[in-house]
């Protein structure tokens, strides 16, 4: 089978099994195949133990599979060592986390210049980009503040200015607005909504369906397989006030 | 390459702020860990420094005895703790006054030969009652002896060859003893008693201060022969051998060695009988003398650094756990195992290097208070602070390593998890 250019994730067959020990295996992902094209916006959903997560550590390079092929930009990562996927973190996947899991002691400027310093851009470069990052989630005058000094809404906009100061391939978002107010957490999902049409890629996980009909493909997974994979046919609007 | 470079002058940047707010943030428990480092090195710096003083103190004595000199006496300055051998140097004959003026006589690559005799503990008195403590010594000093002890005559006159030969009771004074005794009178023509002996005072000398915390003023210099006539001919004498030349020095020594192993009858192959010191022969007596102190130290001071290391190693352990999803985090977006381990260990280093600091700049502190008692120059012996400092990286890598290795090789997925 041929990828053709603009297939940023192909997973073929992958298998994740957790060996708890002696003899006891659990299956996490038992077989899941799907692509992901350039500008797609995609929700992953699924309950609790379903898989999902372990999906989504592959698939944002945190871990491996234990069988299968996963292709990033048409390269196997599947078969990368540590350094490589970090290399991979680094420079193609912007993570966007519940608890947001910024530095409590750095600033916000800081915050976000973390990765370009272990890309190694130099300092002056690091210092514009990062601004530059900050002014795009609308916190250009936050620079200096530390997460402390933050609301919740905030926060989130550090780190998507974070995950997206790299320009990667895909945004990896994981239940951004499980910590947020929903008023807070549509800000954020309006956020998203923009940054698609500028052309990213992003990939939402989420177990809320209001979050996930915000995206314009659902897959649904239950017991380490993919049940549904569907185009959202009535996608949520948001009234930005 | 330069970005390489830059990137990694930058993350030392990074890992020292990360270092110092770490610091900052858990106060008590840095300044419990900086100090057992800050203990190890302050001990050697403080006895390095002290060492140094000492030196210093011993080599501005002795260039005080002038430029190209040596001295020759029976038995060494230094005590050695080997009671064998102090046994021996008591056992020594004297140096006699004829093995000095053949000295004077053979010795052609010298400049000067100053021949000198001491008697101490001695009570200075005018006539009039004023006295002195009985701390004075009294030197039996021919004329030359006073160019190789580098005596100027402050007030009045050198005693003459004629006054030396035939032993007048004149005397030239220290100017300790002048404050003692004659602080309203002028000394010169005056006349004082020693041992029931009476001199006149023709002179004083120039001050030299003091030297290991003595005091070199405090004497009465009278002609060699007088002290003889006084106090026996058979005493003990001093030789002291100023070269022509810093080139001849080397020869002049060995000359002067010759002449006396064939008069002391000293056999080939057999050690001198006498004491012969230059400033280098006396630096390397004192640096051997303290050589055990210095040990001692060295061993102490390791004992407290390796405890010190073991401390910083457990700090680093306790910061890994409390930073693990700071870990997680760094490694989620982009941080190979290089960079974590780096910035542990050069955390590690900096917690050791600010030990180090205020070890070292305690320890040259206290070190110095010697040099304030002995009223010598102040002095940072800076080949023991580089030493300090290379030790001190040393300890935070050797003991950082482990704590860092550990950061290192956390799972992202687990890390991010920790609560």
């Amino acid at each position: 089978m041929s990828i053709s250019n603009h297939v940023v994730i192909n997973l073929q067959q992958i298998k994740k099994i957790y060996d708890m020990g002696g003899a006891e295996e659990v299956q996490a992902l038992r077989g899941v195949s799907l692509q992901i094209q350039k500008n797609e916006y995609v929700a992953i959903m699924g309950p609790s133990g379903s898989g999902k997560s372990t999906l989504m550590n592959i698939i944002g390079c945190l871990d491996t599979p234990s069988s299968g092929l996963y292709e990033f930009n048409g390269v196997n990562v599947s078969e990368m060592n540590d350094n490589q996927l970090a290399k991979i973190r680094n420079k193609e996947i912007g993570f966007v986390f519940q608890t947001f899991n910024l530095l409590a002691r750095s600033d916000s400027l800081h915050n976000v210049e973390l990765p370009l310093i272990y890309a190694g851009v130099t300092s002056a470069d690091r210092k514009r980009l990062a601004r530059e990052a900050l002014e795009h989630v609308g916190l250009g005058d936050r620079g200096h503040h530390k997460p402390n000094e933050l609301s919740g809404g905030q926060r989130q906009r550090v780190a998507v200015a974070r995950a997206l100061v790299n320009r990667p391939s895909i945004l990896l978002a994981d239940e951004p607005t499980g910590n947020l107010d929903s008023k807070t957490g549509d800000e954020i999902m309006v956020l998203f909504e923009e940054l698609h049409s500028q052309g990213n890629t992003i990939i939402l996980v989420t177990h809320e369906e209001y979050i996930a009909e915000h995206a314009h493909r659902i897959i649904r997974i239950r017991d380490g397989m993919i049940e549904i994979d569907e185009i959202v046919k009535n996608r949520k609007k948001i009234n930005t006030a | 390459m330069g970005q390489v470079f830059e990137t990694i002058a930058h993350e030392f940047r990074e890992s020292l702020a990360m270092a110092l707010i770490a610091l900052r943030i858990n106060k008590l428990r840095s300044i419990l860990t900086l100090l057992g480092i800050a203990v190890g090195v302050f001990s050697i710096i403080a006895v390095m420094t002290a060492m140094g003083v000492l030196l210093n103190s011993i080599e501005s004595g002795l260039s005080q005895l002038g430029a190209n000199t040596f001295q020759i006496q029976r038995t060494s300055n230094f005590n050695t703790g080997n009671p064998q051998e102090r046994a021996k140097m008591r056992n020594r004959k004297n140096i006699k006054y004829a093995q000095g003026l053949l000295v004077k006589e053979r010795a052609t690559l010298a400049k000067a030969v100053g021949l000198e005799a001491w008697s101490g503990g001695k009570i200075v008195a005018t006539l009039t009652g004023q006295k002195s403590n009985p701390d004075v010594a009294i030197v039996g000093e021919d004329i030359e002896g006073f160019a190789t002890n580098n005596w100027d005559i402050g007030d009045g006159r050198l005693f003459t060859q004629s006054e030396l030969n035939s032993g007048r009771k004149v005397a030239i004074l220290g100017i300790q003893v002048v404050k003692k005794i004659f602080t309203k009178l002028d000394p010169i023509g005056q006349t004082i008693r020693i041992d029931g002996q009476e001199y006149e005072v023709i002179g004083t000398i120039e001050p030299k201060g003091g030297m290991l915390g003595g005091n070199q003023d405090n004497f009465v210099a009278i002609p060699l022969t007088t002290l003889f006539d006084v106090y026996g001919s058979n005493r003990d004498i001093h030789i002291m051998v100023q070269a022509s030349s810093r080139e001849t020095f080397d020869d002049c020594v060995e000359q002067v060695r010759g002449i006396l192993r064939s008069a002391r009858q000293v056999s080939p192959g057999v050690d001198d009988d006498f004491y012969l010191f230059s400033n280098d022969s006396m630096i390397e007596q004192f640096n051997d003398f303290t050589k055990y102190v210095r040990l001692g130290i060295m061993v102490i001071s390791a004992i407290a650094l390796i405890a010190a290391g073991v401390g910083i190693m457990n700090i680093m352990l306790v910061s890994v756990t409390e930073r693990t999803r700071e870990i997680g985090i760094r490694k989620a977006i982009g941080a190979k195992k290089n960079n974590i381990l780096s910035q542990f260990i050069l955390e590690a280093v900096v917690i050791s290097e600010l030990g180090g600091m205020i070890g070292i700049i305690i320890g040259i502190l206290v070190g110095n208070i010697l040099a304030i008692t002995l009223s010598v120059p102040a002095i940072i012996p800076w080949d023991w602070v580089a030493i300090g400092f290379l030790v001190c990286s040393l300890i935070g890598v050797v003991f950082g390593v482990y704590p860092a290795w550990k950061a290192s090789n956390l799972d992202p997925i687990e890390a991010l998890r920790y609560e």
